[in-house]
């Protein structure tokens, strides 16, 4: 299934897709910064130990065709739970690629906050949206350089 | 287990009611292996499980540190109705299906000693693949040495003694008539809170 067909049969999904991978995305030192500038912080634990190992990346070419495997990466993986006032267990769970645990955990962090309603707005406000402009630019900004050489290609109908 | 049929878990977990696993799962498995071991190779001895769980679990710290070190997702598990709470639990940690029936689990855990089914309707192996049989963990009320029910056989310097509280007192009857298939059997382990026995099924016990 591609991500827009799971996103048309689950919104909520989808949403929640979509901050993780900010998440994942964004540098270690910001979500580090962003977690040790709340006022509020929870009472968490870790649902299992954080590890680091290989994942197989299942691939199409274009979106189409049969699926193949392009290759094993490293990926980082935690499970974090809300605990004490305020928690009412709700899970967060982080993937990252590369070997940074920590930067697991504070997805994973992140996005059990994200599952509470009394963090849910202050997280997506101070946290999730800054950081997905700021990608969003970076990603326009490519865009615009690439365009600016953008070469198009055509072929002339040969008259036989 | 090659050959077995196992249910895949409905639905999604709830993970709000999952507690943590081993703080140190590598070094803290092994040692739970290792005392799975010794109550193996000694039969109808005590052996207090070297590692610790966090609370609260749905089963007993002995059966949930037995489980973590031995499931994956190559054992279908079966629960009883006692011990059902721990499928999430058991489904993230270890990832092993749930098996729907106890024929085709490689572990059982029974949180309920009286409501134990018959011991003949788990798994019992093969001629060719005795160890396809089920090991069953019950969970019973107390466990105590020096009284009980006679064991011999191999592992056991003579006999010794096991007592066992909160049985029912057909099991001893249903496991002396497994014993004649043997190779084939089912193992058992008693456990009771951090402790552990092992009746494998090799040895024979008289009341």
């Amino acid at each position: 299934m591609s991500l827009d067909t799971a996103a048309e049969l689950c919104p909520e999904r989808s949403e929640r897709q979509h901050r993780l991978a900010v998440l994942a995305k964004a540098p270690l030192d910001q979500l580090e910064a962003a977690w040790e500038a709340l006022d509020d912080k929870p009472a968490h634990r870790l649902l299992r130990r954080s590890e680091t190992g290989l994942v197989m990346l299942r691939v199409r070419i274009g979106g189409t065709g049969p699926q193949f495997n392009l290759g094993e990466m490293t990926m980082s993986r935690a499970a974090v739970q809300l605990v004490g006032d305020g928690g009412a267990g709700e899970t967060g769970f982080g993937h990252v690629a590369g070997r940074s645990t920590r930067h697991a955990e504070l997805v994973a962090l992140f996005d059990a906050m994200l599952q509470s309603a009394r963090w849910h707005d202050v997280i997506g406000e101070t946290v999730i949206e800054p950081l997905a402009m700021e990608q969003q630019a970076v990603r326009a900004a490519e865009a615009a350089k690439v365009a600016a050489s953008r070469v198009d290609f055509f072929t002339m109908v040969r008259g036989e | 287990m090659t050959g077995a049929t196992a249910t895949p878990n409905p639905g999604p977990a709830n993970f709000a009611g999952i507690a943590p696993g081993f703080a140190d799962p590598g070094r803290e498995m092994q040692a739970c292996f290792r005392a799975v071991l010794d109550a193996m190779a000694h039969p109808g001895r005590i052996v207090e499980l070297p590692c610790a769980l966090p609370a609260p679990l749905p089963l007993g710290q002995a059966a949930a540190a037995i489980a973590l070190s031995l499931c994956d997702i190559d054992t279908p598990v079966w629960l009883d109705t006692a011990a059902s709470g721990a499928a999430d639990y058991l489904a993230f940690h270890c990832g092993a299906p749930r098996a729907a029936k106890p024929t085709e689990a490689s572990f059982a855990f029974t949180g309920d000693a009286e409501k134990l089914p018959p011991l003949d309707r788990f798994a019992l192996g093969t001629g060719e693949y005795p160890e396809r049989g089920t090991t069953l963990m019950i969970e019973v009320a107390g466990l105590a040495d020096r009284s009980g029910v006679m064991l011999r056989g191999p592992g056991i310097d003579g006999e010794t003694r096991l007592a066992v509280t909160g049985l029912l007192a057909r099991f001893w009857g249903e496991r002396e008539a497994l014993a004649e298939l043997f190779p084939r059997g089912l193992d058992v382990i008693f456990t009771c809170g951090n402790t552990l026995a092992a009746l494998p099924r090799s040895t024979r016990a008289t009341l």
